[in-house]
């Protein structure tokens, strides 16, 4: 029998290094799509309550241990870190993508500045603050964007164009970096 | 340029689609004048219109942007699924 081995979506692309800022991967366990059938939207919610989760206002997180639901589109949810609850496909359209997103984790001072080069979102704190989950433009890929730090973000994006987003971001962030370090101080 | 999605904010141009006027649909299937106008005839007004954008590269909500073609201010967008049309 064929001897199958698991690579992860960035497997040999990360991690990357550019002054203070730090790209790598991140293995966010199952992912599932939830989007409630008609008329299901209460029940969906009642649900993932029950799990001590919940369902997400729009830009928004909700995370209990590991476990988390994340706002993701006009009636559409994340149910990320632990398997749908029984039932839940009675009440909503289900979609196992656990293999479709590279997940990745941008840190460092700066990482706003990275960000800004390649996304059309507002980055200002009092915009996107700690916590928030945006879907946006990222170098010209759909992506989603939540913020974890001040300085550290997480990036899902599809993983069929998972060498094209690190490159993007690696890009990005050797020149923040330069220009950080560079003697003729600017962003 | 900005649009104010109900659902996502402020957000910059290119995350939408323009999807054309947003028209009231008219009722019953037969075809007559009213048809006609909603698939061929488009005023060109100068001043407020009410046009379709899909915010695609966001929430994937389709809206209704009340838009001012002289002073190119944008006035509001709502979901429209909460009703199109003028
Ligand atoms: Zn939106």
């Amino acid at each position: 029998m064929a001897d199958l081995v698991e690579k992860s979506p960035c497997a040999g692309l990360v991690p990357v290094a550019a002054g203070a800022l730090r790209l790598s991967e991140i293995a966010l366990g199952p992912i599932t799509s939830v989007a409630p059938y008609k008329g299901q939207a209460a029940a969906v919610a009642a649900m993932l309550g029950a799990q001590g989760l919940g369902w997400p206002a729009p830009g928004q997180v909700i995370a209990q241990g590991a476990a988390r639901v994340q706002w993701f589109g006009l009636d559409l949810a994340l149910l990320i870190g632990v398997a749908p609850g029984a039932g839940l496909a009675d009440h909503a359209a289900l979609a196992d993508q656990s293999d479709g997103w590279a997940v990745l984790r941008l840190e460092g001072a700066g990482a706003g500045d990275v960000l800004a080069r390649l996304t059309p979102l507002d980055l200002r704190e009092s915009i996107f603050g700690v916590g928030q989950t945006a879907r946006s433009d990222l170098g010209h890929m759909a992506a989603a964007i939540t913020r974890v730090e001040a300085e550290a973000y997480e990036i899902m994006g599809f993983r069929s164009m998972a060498g094209t987003l690190v490159h993007e971001m690696a890009a990005a962030m050797t020149r923040v970096a330069a220009r950080r370090t560079s003697p003729a101080k600017g962003r | 340029m900005r649009l104010p999605c109900p659902l996502c904010g402020a957000r910059d141009i290119r995350e939408f689609s323009h999807m054309g006027a947003a028209l009231a649909r008219p009722d019953g299937g037969d075809w007559g004048p009213d048809w006609n106008d909603y698939l061929h005839n488009r005023d060109n007004p100068a001043g407020q219109t009410e046009e379709l954008w899909y915010h695609g590269q966001g929430c994937g909500g389709w809206l209704v942007v009340t838009r001012d073609t002289v002073r190119h201010e944008v006035r509001g967008a709502r979901l429209a699924g909460e009703g199109a049309g003028a």
